[in-house]
């Protein structure tokens, strides 16, 4: 029995729309806004930084932005830090979180809190500091993956994945068919747990394409920086060689603040492009997380 | 192998003697593919967790590098006492407080409100459309987001500021006024978080037994009874646990966002515990000034931490360990 719905539900549902609407426009708003301020024409006055979309699309300060060799570095660091990083990551992810599944591995419990308590307590900033410089790894690209080549937590959702996913008998059968761990590993585990190694691939990937204190605090080296610290210097610190080389007075302000805008675009199309097509194993990763929250 | 093959009777008698390094030795042996697979991570935990606790040894004596951490004078809780003396301790650590308290305060009930209305919205494209936005900033890295607010914020060009002039008002410096840190910093930290904070309450929400609105639909149930009475309830325990989990943390804040936001002009309310041991450990290479600043924040947070536990534990029977 559907009933019509009364004039107080309607009304409801309206204003439930209504913020939906609103919503989907202040998070979408400042991205359409900047991407619309990149491609303005330089002869933009500061009154027409109110408007979202751009009066007379130009292509000028991607062009400027682009002849700096500076930007075409990091943007290729980025990407070795992201393949290299998430690689890494994957695998030491799985090693643990496949190890310590196994009921019957005698220091699982041992090994288990040795983990976990590293999630709860640490050194802190400067006595790893300390340490990677003692390592040798200070102004190194290693400085970037190695301190952070797996991730306690991460390793916590591997594991409840492989535990509630792989039955135990799958490993009896297997260890009688004469497999010994290692093969069990890399012929039944890792088919079987695709769907959490590409939510592994994803949080670490957008962790290392998003993170920047490391390369702040291990890289005085511009010629190393990541992504991120390309756009720190232009957008916070203001220093960068593309913004000194242009000219002086008013005109100047508004083409840097053009170009700040067109450096935000140039770091996160690639993360919304790719964003609709991932969307879904992030979602499935809070789920697996949540377990064991 | 001698111990597998003459059974158990053997280990059992020689267990008083030898029969626990007997019964480890063959546990090695069967595990020893695990234990070779498993290496890499014990190093890495031990290294890089693990070597780090032990260097904050430091925070107790008077580093010098020539000297080598154990090498250095021991100075007992010097380092400390001088902090606590310092005019810097009572303003870090009530902005440390009051970030992360009125973050928790307004960034807290946010992501349930939207998840409720998430659940209240019956069409299904339009929702998933503004579920699947709403998610977006939550990926955005926390450089882009700062530069965005430089970018809107600014003085001369800024859309904010062209905005008041366009009022006739004078332009305003918002990232040099220190009474506007906290509004910027926890706004922005809102926006980015909302949508995705939702996820978990919507999982919560989706577990809810449907029978439980049918038979409340027969009784005669409005919208708001069944959200006051069946979805609320159902989300209880997840709220309260991620609340006492978010109190519990209250001491850690983002403080690579405060790096890239704040400025001298902005220090009275920006600068909190973790940016202070930035500066003097990392910056001025103050090492052991530094770790004794970075050591009392991360004590005092995992005290925090295990009291919120303990609470849990005693309200809802969940722990974190």
């Amino acid at each position: 029995m559907k009933f019509k719905k009364s004039f107080g539900e309607k009304t409801t549902d309206i204003v439930i729309f209504l913020i939906m609407l609103f919503v989907i426009t202040i998070t979408l708003y400042p991205f359409i806004y900047v991407i619309g301020m990149s491609l303005n024409k330089n002869t933009l006055t500061s009154m027409d930084t109110i408007f979202i979309f751009p009066k007379d699309i130009s292509l000028h300060s991607y062009k400027t932005l682009f002849s700096d060799p500076l930007l075409w570095k990091a943007y290729y660091n980025t990407i070795w830090y992201v393949a290299v990083g998430t690689v890494i990551n994957v695998i030491m992810t799985m090693l643990g979180g496949y190890v310590l599944a196994q009921k019957r591995f005698f220091l699982r419990r041992k090994l288990n809190l040795f983990i976990i308590i590293t999630m709860y307590f640490g050194g802190g900033l400067i006595p790893t500091f300390m340490l990677i410089n003692k390592l040798g790894m200070y102004n190194t690209r290693w400085a970037l993956i190695i301190p952070g080549a797996v991730s306690a937590f991460y390793i916590i959702i591997a594991r409840t994945f492989i535990e509630s996913n792989i039955p135990e008998s799958l490993y009896e059968s297997a260890k009688i068919e004469g497999a010994n761990d290692i093969g069990i590993l890399i012929k039944i585990v890792i088919p079987l747990s695709m769907p959490i190694i590409a939510v592994l691939s994803i949080y670490y990937g957008v962790g290392h394409w998003n993170s920047y204190f490391g390369a702040m605090i291990y890289l005085p080296d511009r010629n190393l920086h990541p992504l991120q610290m390309y756009l720190i210097d232009i957008i916070v610190k203001n220093s960068s060689r593309v913004l000194e080389d242009l000219g002086i007075g008013v005109e100047r302000t508004l083409e840097m603040m053009q170009i700040k805008y067109a450096v935000i675009v140039v770091a996160i199309l690639p993360v919304l492009l790719i964003y609709p097509f991932v969307q879904k194993h992030f979602v499935k990763g809070v789920l697996i997380g949540a377990v064991k929250e | 192998m001698a111990i597998q093959k003459t059974g158990v009777i053997p280990v059992y008698c020689n267990r008083k003697l030898n029969g626990s390094i007997g019964s480890l030795l063959h546990a090695v042996k069967r595990d020893k593919y695990l234990l070779l697979l498993i290496l890499p991570v014990v190093i890495y935990f031990a290294v890089f967790q693990y070597g780090p606790m032990y260097g904050v040894y430091i925070a107790f004596n008077d580093y010098t590098a020539g000297k080598g951490i154990l090498g250095s004078p021991w100075n007992n809780f010097e380092n400390f006492k001088v902090f606590f003396h310092s005019s810097y301790f009572f303003r870090n650590l009530r902005n440390t407080i009051l970030l992360n308290g009125y973050g928790l305060l307004w960034g807290f009930p946010i992501p349930i409100v939207f998840a409720l209305l998430l659940n209240e919205y019956k069409d299904g494209q339009f929702k998933k459309f503004t579920q699947t936005v709403s998610y977006i900033p939550h990926f955005i890295s926390t450089v882009v987001i700062v530069g965005m607010i430089f970018n809107f914020l600014s003085p001369t060009n800024g859309l904010v500021n062209s905005i008041i002039k366009l009022f006739g008002y004078e332009a305003v410096n918002f990232m040099v006024k220190p009474e506007w840190f906290r509004t910027i910093f926890i706004s922005s930290g809102i926006w980015k978080g909302f949508g995705f904070g939702s996820v978990i309450y919507l999982a919560a929400i989706s577990s809810i037994d449907p029978q439980l609105y049918d038979a409340s639909t027969v009784d005669g149930a409005t919208r708001w009874h069944k959200l006051r009475y069946i979805t609320l309830p159902g989300i209880l325990p997840t709220i309260v646990i991620l609340l006492i989990l978010d109190i519990g943390s209250i001491m850690q804040t983002d403080f690579t966002k405060i790096l890239l936001m704040y400025n001298s002009a902005t220090y009275e309310t920006a600068d909190v515990i973790s940016t202070y041991a930035y500066r003097t450990g990392i910056v001025r290479s103050e090492y052991s000034y530094g770790a004794a600043i970075g050591l009392f924040n991360s004590t005092v947070n995992l005290c925090l931490l295990i009291l919120a536990n303990k609470v849990t534990k005693k309200l809802a029977d969940i722990s974190l360990w």
